[in-house]
C-alpha cells in the first residue's frame, strides 16, 4: 500500500463527491450537481420520450369503485368516476401526477414560506414577501376556511377526497419521478392537506383582491390642493360603460353606512403620508366575459365567452379536463391545488369570471403605547393586542423571527420593523382590514357551479361567494342569459378607506356587508347580451359606494362590437376575443394629430408620424402605429405630470391615462399641461410636440435593435414560475396590449379562452397559453403556447360515455380501488 | 487491453446501473472502489477502467434519454447550468462527472492494494 497516494486520492474523491453534493453560489444556487446529473436519479428522468405511454392500471386504497381516464392527444383527461368523491380522488392524483410542484409552489408562496428553498432573496425580497403574506394573516384565514369548508359535508368530503388523491400520488412518487424543479432547488415535497387546498384559493384572493391603492393615493391627497385632487382622481371616467347600462333603476340601499363625525378633521383634511410599500400585484389584473342571447346568434342558442387575464406563467395556473359523474358532466378549467371546474360547462349551461375589482383592502393607522406593541390606542383607551411569533425558516441561513400583532381593525402589516417593500424608515404602523381574510368557502360556490341546471341552481351556487369578488356571466340550454357581480362587499359610506383612515376608533371600521340581492346583476336583457371587463359595475346612481380601480376601455369596445353584431358564430366569437383594436388609441389620436405642431419637423420625424396617422388602430404584432403611439403618450404623459409629481419624494398615485386623455378632450388649456418649472406657459401644443419629439430617439433605437414592430416592441413571454428565461417561452409574436380584448401585455394576459355555444350538442372552444404537462421536459410542456399566439383555438371534445373506443382517445388510465384482502 | 480491465470495467458500469436503481447517486465511488479493490490493477489501468465504465454508463444513459426526449430539457438545461444551451456539452459534462467520481474511487482502491 502506498500512503501518500492512497490518501491523496481517497480524499480527493471524497471531496469531489461533497462538492458535487453541495449547492454552489450566493443568491441563486446550482443544484447538487452529482445528482441533478445522474442519469438515474437527476433531470435526465425527466426527460420524457416523445410518445410516450401514459396507458396505465392504477390501484389505489381510498376509491369507492372504478374509474376510467381518457386522454385525448393534447394529454386533456376525460374523467369518467363512479362518484364525486372519485371523481375529486382522480383529480387530485392528475393534478399532482401533471403540475405537483407549481401546486405546492403557490401554496408555499400563499403561507409566507417561499424562503424555505429560495433563499433570502436579493434585498431579502423573498423573506420580505413571506413577512407581508404571514402579517396579512394567510395562514389564519386558510384554517378558517378549512373549517368553513368542513361544516359542509358534501365539500368536506370532496376536499378530503382531492387530498387522498394528491397524496396516493406523492406516497408512489420515486426519486427520479420527482418533479423537476424539486431537484432543480433541491426539496422534497411535503403531504397534501386540505389547508393546502384552503392556502391555495387564498393565493388567488391574493392574486385578485391584494392590489389597492391606499398608500398612493394618501400621499396625493396630502400633496395636492383639493381642487387638484379632484382633477387628477375623478371617481368616474366619463366615457364609462359600465356592466348594468347606464340608467338601470336601483331600489334604495337597505343598509345606510355612517361617516364617522370625526371624518373631515381627523380622515379628509389628514396630512399625513406613507412610505411602506405593498407587495406588487400586477393591478390590471382583469378578464372579458360575455354572453350573448339566441336573438343575436345564427343558432339562435347562447353563446358565452370568457377569457380571465392573469400572469401568463408555466407551468399554466389551469389544467383543462373533463369530470363526469353520475351526478354531473362538466369541461373546463380547473386549479392545480383544488377540485372541481372553475371555470367551464356542463350539459345544461356554461360560466365564465372575471375579477369584480372592487377594493376590499383598507388600511388603518394604529398608534401604539410603546415598541413592544402590546398596547395600542383604540376607543378612549390602551387596549392589548393579540401577538404571536411566526418562524420563517430560510434554506442557507439561520430563520427569522416575526412578532405579528392583531388589533381590532385586523393584523398589522406594516409597523416600523417592518416597511414592506420599501428602503425608507417609517416610525408609523398600519392595521390592515381584508375582506378574504373572513372566514369562507369559495369552493362551495364551484362545486355546485359544476351541477347546475338553470339560472336559479346558478344564482344558488353564487350565493355563498364571498371574496375576492368576480363577475360570473351565466348562459344555459333554455336561452337564459345572466351576469351577476358577486361576493361580500363592504358597505361603506362615500370614499371610505379611499386613503389610510384612523386607527384609534371603532367608527371607522366596516360598518356591514352589502346585502346579496342588492349585489349588480342582469338577467336576459333586451339588448341580447350580458358583459364584464373589470370596469365599475354599475353608474353613479347605484345606492352604494363602490371603491376600486376600474380599467374602462376593453368594456367598452366589447360592448361596442357586441351591440354591432348579429347572426353571430362561434368563428365570430373567436375573431372577438383575439381582436387587436385599441379603443383608447383611436379616442386618444384627436389629441396627438390635432395638436402637433408639424412646421419645422425634419423627414425622419414627418414619416414616423406618417405611419401613425395611417395606423388603423390594431395593434398586431407586425405594426408600427402601436409602438409610436405608446411612446407618445407615455412621453406626453410624463412631460404634464412629472413637473408638479417630482416635486415629492413619495409615492404619489399616477394619474389614470382615462383621466389624462379625457382631461385633455375636455379642455386643451388644463392646468397641468403647464411646466411649473419653467416661467412661461406651455400650451397643449407645445407639449404635443415635444413629447412627439422626445420619441424619436427612442424609435430610432427600437429601430435600430429590430423592435419597432409592435409585437418585438412590447415582447410578451408566458414565464416559468421561477422566472428562469430557460424555462419559459419567450419573445413571442403576439399583439394586442392592456386596452384591447386580446389583452396580452408582457407578462400577462389572456390566461384561458373560452367559447361555448349552448346548442343540444354543446360546441365549445377553449386554449390556454401553457400545456397540460408542468414538465419542462414534456413535449405537452408548451404545446398550446403557438396556438394561443396565434389566435387559433382546440375544440373542446365533450366525450360520452359510450364513445371509449373513439379514435380521439389516445391513452387510457384504469384506476381501480385496492380491495384489503379478509 | 487485459481481462482484468475489461472485466473491472464491466462489472463498475454493471453495478452502478443496479445500484443506481435504488441507492443514491454516489454509490458509484465506493462501487468502484470495491470492484478494483476484488479485481486490483495498476493504478492508471485501474483509474481508466472506472472513469470508462461511469462515462460510458451515464454518458449513454443521457445520450439515450436525450434522443427520446427530442433534446426538449437538455437544451433549456444547458441555458440554466450554463452551457450555451447545447444538449451534447450536456451530455458531455454528465460523462465527464459521472466518469471522474468512478475513476477516482477505482483509483483509490488501486493505491491500497498496489500490485507489483
Amino acid at each position: 500500500m502506498r500512503i501518500v497516494p492512497f490518501l491523496l486520492s481517497f480524499l480527493l474523491t471524497t471531496g469531489l463527491v461533497i462538492c458535487l453534493n453541495t449547492r454552489w453560489g450566493g443568491l441563486q444556487k446550482t443544484p447538487l450537481l452529482g445528482e441533478f446529473l445522474s442519469p438515474q436519479h437527476g433531470f435526465w428522468q425527466n426527460a420524457e420520450p416523445l410518445g410516450m405511454d401514459f396507458n396505465a392500471k392504477i390501484d389505489l386504497p381510498g376509491l369507492q369503485g372504478k374509474g376510467e381516464v381518457y386522454f385525448d392527444k393534447y394529454l386533456i383527461p376525460h374523467v369518467f368516476a363512479a362518484s364525486e368523491s372519485d371523481a375529486c380522488y382522480i383529480q387530485g392524483y392528475l393534478h399532482a401526477r401533471f403540475r405537483l410542484w407549481q401546486m405546492e409552489f403557490q401554496t408555499f408562496a400563499a403561507a409566507g414560506r417561499l424562503s424555505e428553498f429560495l433563499g433570502a432573496g436579493e434585498n431579502n425580497s423573498i423573506v420580505k414577501y413571506d413577512r407581508s403574506m404571514r402579517r396579512l394573516g394567510m395562514v389564519t384565514a386558510a384554517r378558517a376556511a378549512v373549517a368553513e369548508m368542513e361544516k359542509d359535508s358534501n365539500v368536506k368530503k370532496d376536499c378530503d377526497a382531492y387530498t387522498a388523491g394528491v397524496n396516493a400520488y406523492i406516497g408512489q412518487l420515486n426519486e427520479g419521478a420527482l418533479p423537476f424543479e424539486y431537484k432543480l432547488l433541491d426539496y422534497r415535497p411535503e403531504p397534501w392537506s386540505n389547508l393546502k387546498t384552503a392556502l391555495f384559493m387564498k393565493y388567488m384572493a391574493v392574486e385578485l383582491a391584494g392590489a389597492d391603492n391606499d398608500f398612493a393615493l394618501t400621499n396625493a391627497k396630502s400633496f395636492f390642493s383639493k381642487a387638484d385632487f379632484a382633477k387628477l382622481y375623478p371617481m368616474v371616467p366619463d366615457s364609462l360603460d359600465p356592466i348594468l347600462p347606464k340608467g338601470t333603476h336601483f331600489l334604495p340601499p337597505s343598509f345606510v353606512p355612517k361617516m364617522p363625525a370625526t371624518a373631515d378633521s381627523l380622515y379628509f383634511n389628514s396630512t399625513a403620508t406613507v412610505t411602506d410599500e405593498e407587495h406588487a400585484v400586477d393591478k390590471s389584473n382583469g378578464s372579458n366575459n360575455w354572453a350573448v342571447s339566441g336573438k343575436k346568434t345564427l343558432s339562435g342558442r347562447p353563446i358565452l365567452c370568457n377569457d380571465p387575464h392573469l400572469s401568463t406563467n408555466l407551468p399554466s395556473i389551469w389544467y383543462q379536463m373533463q369530470i363526469h359523474t353520475p351526478a354531473y358532466n362538466v369541461s373546463g378549467v380547473s386549479f392545480p391545488g383544488a377540485p372541481f371546474v372553475i371555470i367551464g360547462f356542463n350539459d345544461s349551461c356554461a360560466w365564465g369570471i372575471t375579477n369584480s375589482e372592487r377594493d376590499v383592502r383598507d388600511y388603518y393607522a394604529i398608534k401604539f403605547r410603546d415598541d413592544t406593541r402590546q398596547e395600542y390606542w383604540y376607543n378612549g383607551r390602551w387596549a392589548s393586542t393579540d401577538r404571536r411569533i411566526d418562524t420563517i425558516k430560510i434554506s442557507g441561513a439561520r430563520p427569522f423571527y416575526d412578532t405579528v400583532v392583531t388589533t381590532a381593525f385586523g393584523p398589522v402589516l406594516f409597523d416600523p420593523g417592518f416597511t414592506g417593500f420599501s428602503e425608507m424608515a417609517s416610525n408609523r404602523s398600519y392595521a390592515v382590514r381584508w375582506k378574504p381574510a373572513d372566514s369562507s368557502d369559495e369552493l362551495l360556490t364551484f362545486r355546485y357551479l359544476q351541477s347546475a341546471n338553470n339560472y336559479d341552481e346558478y344564482k344558488r351556487a353564487l350565493s355563498t361567494f364571498q371574496a375576492p369578488g368576480q363577475n360570473f356571466a351565466f348562459a344555459d340550454k333554455a336561452g337564459h342569459i345572466a351576469i351577476r357581480q358577486e361576493g361580500q362587499f363592504p358597505a361603506k359610506w362615500k370614499e371610505q378607506g379611499l386613503f389610510v383612515m384612523p386607527g384609534e376608533d371603532s367608527s371607522y371600521k366596516w360598518q356591514g356587508m352589502i346585502d346579496r340581492d342588492e349585489n349588480p346583476y342582469m338577467l336576459d336583457p333586451d339588448r341580447g347580451f350580458v358583459s364584464s371587463a373589470n370596469q365599475e359595475p354599475v353608474d353613479t346612481t347605484y345606492p352604494y359606494y363602490l371603491g376600486g380601480i376600474f380599467p374602462i376601455y376593453r368594456g367598452l369596445i366589447i360592448n361596442r362590437r357586441l351591440d354591432a353584431m348579429n347572426s353571430i358564430t362561434a368563428a365570430d366569437m373567436m375573431k372577438l376575443q383575439t381582436d387587436n383594436f385599441d379603443v383608447f388609441a383611436q379616442m386618444a389620436k384627436p389629441i396627438l394629430v390635432g395638436h402637433i405642431n408639424e412646421t419645422g419637423l425634419n423627414e425622419e420625424e414627418r414619416s414616423y408620424l406618417n405611419i401613425f396617422k395611417l395606423w388603423n388602430f390594431r395593434n398586431d404584432p407586425g405594426e408600427e402605429g402601436p409602438t409610436i403611439f405608446y411612446l407618445w403618450w407615455n412621453h406626453l404623459d410624463h412631460d404634464i405630470f412629472d413637473d408638479e409629481f417630482s416635486k415629492s419624494s413619495l409615492h404619489l398615485q399616477h394619474p389614470y391615462e382615462s383621466t389624462l386623455l379625457e382631461a385633455l378632450l375636455k379642455d386643451t388649456a388644463w392646468s397641468f399641461i403647464d411646466n411649473v418649472n419653467t416661467p412661461e406657459k406651455e400650451t397643449l401644443q407645445q407639449i404635443v410636440t415635444q413629447a412627439f419629439r422626445q420619441t424619436i430617439p427612442d424609435l430610432a433605437q427600437a429601430g435600430q435593435n429590430g423592435h419597432l414592430t409592435w409585437a418585438k416592441f412590447k415582447d410578451t413571454w408566458v414565464r416559468h414560475l421561477l422566472r428562469q428565461p430557460a424555462l419559459s417561452r419567450t419573445h413571442l409574436a403576439i399583439g394586442g396590449g392592456a386596452n384591447c380584448i386580446n389583452a396580452a401585455k408582457p407578462l400577462h394576459g389572456p390566461s384561458w379562452r373560452m367559447i361555448v355555444q349552448l346548442t343540444d350538442k354543446t360546441e365549445a372552444y377553449g386554449i390556454y397559453p401553457g400545456g397540460q404537462s408542468g414538465n419542462p421536459g414534456s413535449p405537452y410542456y408548451d404545446n398550446f403556447v403557438d396556438h394561443w399566439v396565434a389566435g387559433t383555438y382546440l375544440p373542446i371534445w365533450v366525450m360520452g360515455s359510450d364513445e371509449a373506443a373513439d379514435k380521439r382517445v389516445q391513452w387510457v388510465m384504469h384506476f381501480s380501488p385496492i380491495t384489503i384482502p379478509q | 487491453m487485459t481481462i482484468k480491465f475489461l472485466a473491472t470495467t464491466l462489472l463498475i458500469g454493471l453495478f452502478s446501473f443496479l445500484c443506481g436503481l435504488f441507492l443514491p447517486w454516489w454509490t458509484v465511488a465506493p462501487i468502484a472502489f470495491i470492484v478494483s479493490l476484488v479485481i486490483p490493477q495498476r493504478p492508471l489501468p485501474s483509474f481508466l477502467s472506472g472513469f470508462l465504465a461511469l462515462f460510458l454508463l451515464w454518458g449513454g444513459l443521457a445520450v439515450t434519454a436525450d434522443l427520446a426526449n427530442g433534446s426538449i430539457l437538455s437544451a433549456k438545461v444547458a441555458s440554466l447550468l450554463p452551457l450555451g444551451g447545447s444538449s451534447y456539452a450536456l451530455v458531455l459534462v454528465t460523462a465527464v462527472v459521472g466518469a471522474l467520481v468512478g475513476g477516482g474511487g477505482a483509483l483509490t482502491a488501486a493505491f491500497l492494494k498496489k500490485t507489483r
